[in-house]
């Protein structure tokens, strides 16, 4: 290994999950340039295009020490879901979960429209978090929507969740690589607030003392 | 600032497919960019566009795919560097000029890139172009990971300057909105001069006319051949074939594209490296001969794995039974005997399904008791989403008013759609207005035909819509030809100043150009009128107009009629998080259930901005979504949604 950190596992599958617009493809690449300036190799399955137009939107991250996976995940082998919307966190579990699985999942719903117009039903939150649990090794609850909200826009949920991440030590992840990575991408004036957003994602996550199971 | 004109020769960086195809092109100095807009393709000439001035690019979102290709063309022939670049549907477009382009040939590279959709991601079809290499006789590139998307493509303008002719390479979604490390190579220095020699002879490739006319056409045939046989020759000799895998495999796996990931992925998931051969195939038009035989003989069971049609695995089958002498009969498997699916787009699990059920190996890709609790969940606590207009996007608004007025006017009326966002409107989210959906510009033109089926008794009004780019890229034939032949349609124009469903591209109806420089707009009821049709333009966020306005068109029974229904998508530069209407539903005007609305505005309406709060009993905003276009306020008949000017 190239750079000595150990991964829990090799290749890690890592899956971003969220409504289209909840900025699922932005965090998903700031993972994988802060993994990427470790020395791993990564590769980003994602879609786009279609699903922007409020569908569900899945990002699958493979990092690997030792060479570049295919952009899906195979069936059943995700180690982390994080899920900018809850019951996008159950669509996900259904193909790639397993009974080792972690997950963070936003607890703010996006309700779809055969949810609006009342020919489906959008599960409670105390479903939403009884399924969770028993479909994962352990699962972390965070209000990211109304966190961000306080900080001035939704969207900065999906920095959050990165946030939160990097708090589980699943990978490693730590705020200078962040930061360096936001440098890159962002102008200089958007760089201070999505630092915040991401302390308060790790703040969040710790303060979900035990994981709930 | 880009990544794709900042990073130095020997950075690993992190790029998606489609970057790495753009960085490969500037890579081999490329001069000239054309192409239309489609998904999985865009952002080549997205990313592209950020780095035009710098790098001195002529980068140009065209009309459409076949006129994109002929600008390309046109660099080639003045001894530039160009790539075309479209999604899968786009190659039909430009195949009528591909058969021309590649039977004469070309001078500087042009290499084609085709992004394709198997599966139908975000696409109306899985078709795929890779057979148009072989039917039209050019060479087929596929890059199998990252590295090569970048590597081939820069290869390719060589090979298209070593046989003068079109290389197409394809790419997949999963490989071009896929992303992976790669390791950059430099940038060169060019100062290229476009000139087009046109004084030479008839037949010559470099110096006279570029003309295929009858009677040269059995040479430049031959020559187009001739340079095929090169081709097979450089293709065995390239380091893009590669074997990995025991000396003589149980198994051999010839894939290609992101298969090759797939393939290598379920080798290892079935723990069997020590059995399976596997030969990964980057030149895949023509075959590689020698690459292929070597291969062939190392063992008597072959798995060929591709998206999405069987090309390589009929070829290769052909090719085996003229070698069966020297490499002995075969037991083929892949998409014709059903080790994989013959649709859809592949995966690990697809190819492992396939060499475990060769194999006989046992494989479980999740316990199953997790399996059947994990489905009994999702069944009931993850909703299906469907997809939506936006919030205030103003195609919902649109699809109100023509459907309102269909049915007002009772007479059976039916839309025929077209290409874009709008195409949603097939579904719940466009209140089911769409009853035909095809190719770009056949709203217009399936139209024209209804229109001239009243010797035959029929008498449904025939409505047709169309976005403002797909106006351009292939409506404006189509109205030509209904306005000629006296056809009777309303086509309505759902202009909003882009080409939203890809990110907001520019066409020619906008004033500025792809490099943002000042272009001339075409005015597009100027164009309707002048082709000899009546216009009239409404605003579809005002919907009591709007509907009388589509009223009184269908009342006119003759002639063609174009009406413009003209607002910024939500998502345009100008509007995007610009709120111009604070929303509020008052819960008390709002009665829910007991006011006989039948919840116009979630259940019919079905804007994701508004949500029913089943407590309350009474709709609510969704603050987080509404984007403030204030038209929910006009549908509700309790006027129980107010609207607020933002300051």
């Amino acid at each position: 290994m190239e750079n000595g950190i150990p991964l829990v596992a090799d290749p890690y599958n890592l899956i971003i999950t969220g409504v289209g617009g909840q900025g699922n493809v932005l965090a998903s690449r700031i993972i994988a340039d802060m993994l990427t300036r470790l020395g791993f190799t990564v590769t980003i399955g994602e879609t786009f295009g279609a699903s922007q137009r409020g569908g569900s939107v899945m990002s699958h991250l493979r990092v690997s020490a030792r060479s570049c996976y295919s952009p899906q995940i195979p069936k059943g082998r995700a180690h982390m879901v994080v899920a900018l919307e809850p019951t996008e966190a159950i669509r996900v579990l259904k193909d790639y979960g397993n009974p080792g699985v972690k997950v963070i999942a936003n607890t703010r719903p996006i309700q779809s429209i055969g949810v609006i117009c009342g020919e489906q039903s959008y599960p409670t939150e105390e479903e939403i978090r009884a399924w969770l649990c028993e479909l994962s090794e352990s699962v972390w609850f965070i209000d990211t929507t109304q966190a961000a909200i306080a900080l001035g826009n939704p969207i900065f949920g999906n920095i959050m969740a990165v946030g939160a991440l990097s708090a589980t030590g699943a990978l490693p992840l730590q705020k200078d690589q962040f930061e360096a990575v936001l440098r890159e991408k962002m102008s200089s004036e958007k760089v201070a607030v999505n630092l915040t957003a991401f302390d308060m994602g790790r703040e969040m996550l710790s303060r979900t003392q035990h994981p709930l199971h | 600032m880009s990544i794709l004109s900042e990073g130095q020769s020997g950075n690993r960086v992190l790029l998606m497919g489609n970057d790495a195809i753009a960085r490969g092109a500037l890579e081999a100095g490329v001069n000239v960019i054309s192409g239309y807009p489609g998904t999985p393709s865009s952002e080549i000439i997205q990313n592209l566009l950020q780095v035009a001035k710098e790098r001195n690019l002529y980068v140009e979102w065209s009309a459409n795919e076949k006129v994109a290709l002929e600008v390309s063309a046109a660099a080639s022939f003045a001894g530039l560097r160009a790539m075309c670049v479209m999604k899968q549907v786009g190659v039909n477009v430009a195949s009528d000029f591909l058969l021309h382009l590649s039977l004469y040939g070309t001078r500087g590279a042009l290499v084609l890139v085709s992004c394709e959709d198997p599966g139908a991601l975000s696409s109306t079809n899985e078709g795929e172009s890779r057979p148009y290499a072989q039917m039209m006789e050019f060479p087929l590139l596929e890059p199998g990971d990252f590295q090569e998307a970048l590597e081939m493509t820069q290869w390719a303008f060589d090979l298209s300057e070593e046989i003068r002719n079109v290389v197409m390479i394809r790419s997949v979604t999963r490989m071009s909105h896929a992303s992976g490390n790669v390791v950059l190579g430099a940038l060169p220095t060019l100062t290229p001069r476009a000139v087009f020699n046109h004084e030479g002879p008839l037949l010559g490739q470099m110096e006279g006319p570029v003309a295929t006319i009858p009677g040269i056409v059995d040479f430049m045939h031959r020559r187009q051949q001739d340079k095929l046989k090169k081709v097979t020759a450089l293709f065995d000799a390239s380091p893009f074939n590669t074997y990995s895998g025991p000396e003589a495999p149980d198994l051999l796996i010839i894939t290609s594209s992101v298969c090759h990931l797939y393939s290598k992925e379920a080798i290892e998931l079935l723990h069997a490296s020590h059995r399976v051969g596997l030969l990964k195939l980057g030149t895949t038009w023509p075959l590689p001969p020698k690459t292929l035989e070597a291969a062939l003989r190392r063992s008597d069971k072959v798995l060929i794995v591709e998206e999405t049609l069987p090309l390589m695995e009929d070829n290769i089958k052909a090719f085996a039974v003229e070698r069966i002498g020297t490499i002995g009969p075969k037991t083929f498997f892949g998409k014709k005997e059903g080790a994989l699916p013959p649709i859809n787009e592949l995966n690990p699990d697809c190819v492992v399904t396939a060499i475990a059920g060769i194999f006989g190996l046992p494989y479980e890709g999740m316990p199953a008791t997790y399996a059947d609790r994990a489905a009994a969940i999702a069944a009931k606590g993850a909703p299906v989403r469907d997809l939506t207009f936006c919030p205030g996007c103003p195609h919902r608004a649109s699809f109100w008013s023509i459907h309102a007025a269909i049915a007002m006017d009772n007479r059976r009326g039916f839309v025929c759609g077209d290409i874009g966002c709008y195409t949603l409107a097939a579904g719940a989210t466009g209140f089911k207005t769409l009853k035909t959906v095809h190719a770009m510009g056949s709203g217009a033109g399936i139209a024209s035909g209804f229109g001239k089926l009243a010797a035959f008794g029929f008498n449904q009004p025939v409505l047709a819509v169309c976005g403002d780019s797909t106006f351009f890229h292939a409506a404006i034939p189509a109205l030509v030809n209904a306005v000629h032949n006296r056809s009777n349609l309303i086509l309505v124009v759902l202009d909003n100043s882009g080409t939203a469903m890809t990110g907001f591209q520019p066409h020619p109806g906008l004033p500025t150009d792809a490099m943002g420089g000042n272009a001339l707009a075409l005015s597009i009821p100027d164009i309707c009128k002048a082709i000899g049709a009546k216009v009239s333009i409404c605003d579809p966020f005002d919907l009591p107009n709007t509907q009388k306005t589509l009223l009184a068109l269908l009342e006119e029974k003759d002639g063609v009629n174009v009406l413009i229904l003209r607002q910024p998508c939500a998502l345009s530069p100008q509007k995007k998080n610009k709120k111009r209407f604070h929303m509020h539903v008052d819960n008390t005007k709002c009665i829910g259930d007991a006011c006989g609305c039948n919840r116009l505005c979630t259940r019919v309406f079905k804007c994701p901005g508004l949500t029913w709060n089943s407590e309350l009993k009474s709709s609510e905003i969704d603050e987080v979504l509404c984007a403030g276009c204030g038209v929910c306020a006009s549908i509700c008949p309790s006027g129980a949604i107010e609207v607020k000017e933002v300051e």
